[in-house]
């Protein structure tokens, strides 16, 4: 029986994904797409206001979105109706998307092509805040009848996003939200993180959303 | 729940360590966990348990060093450490400090093998 004896390793747990996700982040790069992925709670708006922006969007750009679902692809079918290419990814029991995830969905797509690449993420405010998967800026969502402590009650998702988008805005006055606790609580998990009020029905903020989106774009594509 | 692929991940780190090292068994694996990393250190020992079954890992620990926030305050000029990740703020001045150093480790650090 030899000794038990101590040996250092020293590895990051998620190298691969990371490794997986620089790749797909200097793939982007090279071609040109602007990726950004978004991440909420199920029944936040995210695919209404996927599908609202890949709208406004797709009249001057080229556009295509890849989405996550444990098992429907229902999703994907109304997003598809924005009359953009859509990809689904069904992850099964997986409760988030990882770089490898998103590497199988390009398959085939000529990315020189596009000029914008949508991820919209599995509705989940916890597992995905790990798995980097190459996008530009990462959106988290929340929207005003999901109660203004969400950001408290996830504040890591919040800090691993970049921009954050409260959603659903028409109905703020009947949930009684209250956006001055909302805007506080999310500056108390990410100090000074960028915030847009939006309801994707109304069209509420959306312009405020896509001029960003559009500036963060050439701000990245100018970056060394 | 993606403490599972997480543990799988962390079996499989230690595993083809061992193998490198000819070793036959992982007694210990030592593991830094953030406070920002997303992962939870309960979830992560249960997964671990289960995953280590049947590889050399089969009845291994798991080490957890959970690290909490550190943050880099721009008005004190100084490292904090953060009470809670829901108010990253500083402890001494009260200014919002975004500037994480410390807390999203997720890290393998060491094995005991033999």
């Amino acid at each position: 029986m030899t000794e038990p004896r101590l040996v250092e390793v020293r590895q990051r747990v998620l190298k691969q994904n990371d490794l997986l996700a620089r790749s797909l982040r200097d793939r982007f790069r090279e071609a040109g797409v602007y990726a950004v992925s978004l991440v909420s709670s199920p029944g936040s708006g995210k695919t209404t206001f996927l599908e609202q922006t890949l709208r406004e969007l797709k009249s001057r750009h080229r556009v295509a979105a890849i989405v996550g679902d444990l098992a429907t692809d229902n999703d994907a079918a109304r997003l598809a109706r924005a009359g953009v290419p859509i990809r689904q990814i069904t992850t099964g029991t997986v409760c988030h998307l990882d770089a490898t995830m998103v590497e199988r969905a390009l398959d085939g797509w000529e990315l020189n092509e596009l000029d914008y690449l949508f991820i919209e993420n599995v509705g989940n405010l916890v597992c995905p805040s790990s798995y980097d998967l190459g996008e530009d800026l990462r959106l988290v969502l929340m929207s005003v009848t999901e109660g203004e402590d969400k950001p408290l009650k996830y504040p890591t998702i919040f800090n691993t996003a970049d921009v954050a988008v409260i959603t659903k805005m028409d109905l703020a006055g009947p949930a009684e939200f209250d956006l001055v606790a909302a805007h506080d609580n999310i500056q108390s998990v990410r100090p000074g993180m960028r915030v847009f009020e939006v309801s994707a029905k109304s069209g509420l903020g959306m312009r405020e959303w896509l001029q960003f989106l559009s500036a963060n774009r050439a701000d990245i594509a100018a970056a060394p | 729940m993606h403490e599972l692929s997480i543990a799988n991940s962390i079996v499989e780190i230690a595993a083809a360590e061992a193998k490198r090292q000819h070793a036959a068994h992982v007694n210990t694996v030592y593991l830094r966990l953030g406070a920002l990393s997303g992962v939870v250190s309960d979830a992560l020992r249960f997964s671990y348990e289960a995953v280590c079954q049947g590889t050399p890992l089969a009845g291994s620990n798991l080490v957890i060093e959970e690290l909490p926030v550190v943050v880099h305050c721009a008005a004190c000029e100084a490292q904090r450490t953060v009470d809670s990740i829901q108010h990253l703020l500083c402890p001494v001045c009260g200014a919002l400090t975004p500037d994480v150093v410390q807390g999203r480790e997720l890290e393998v650090t060491a094995l005991e093998i033999m």
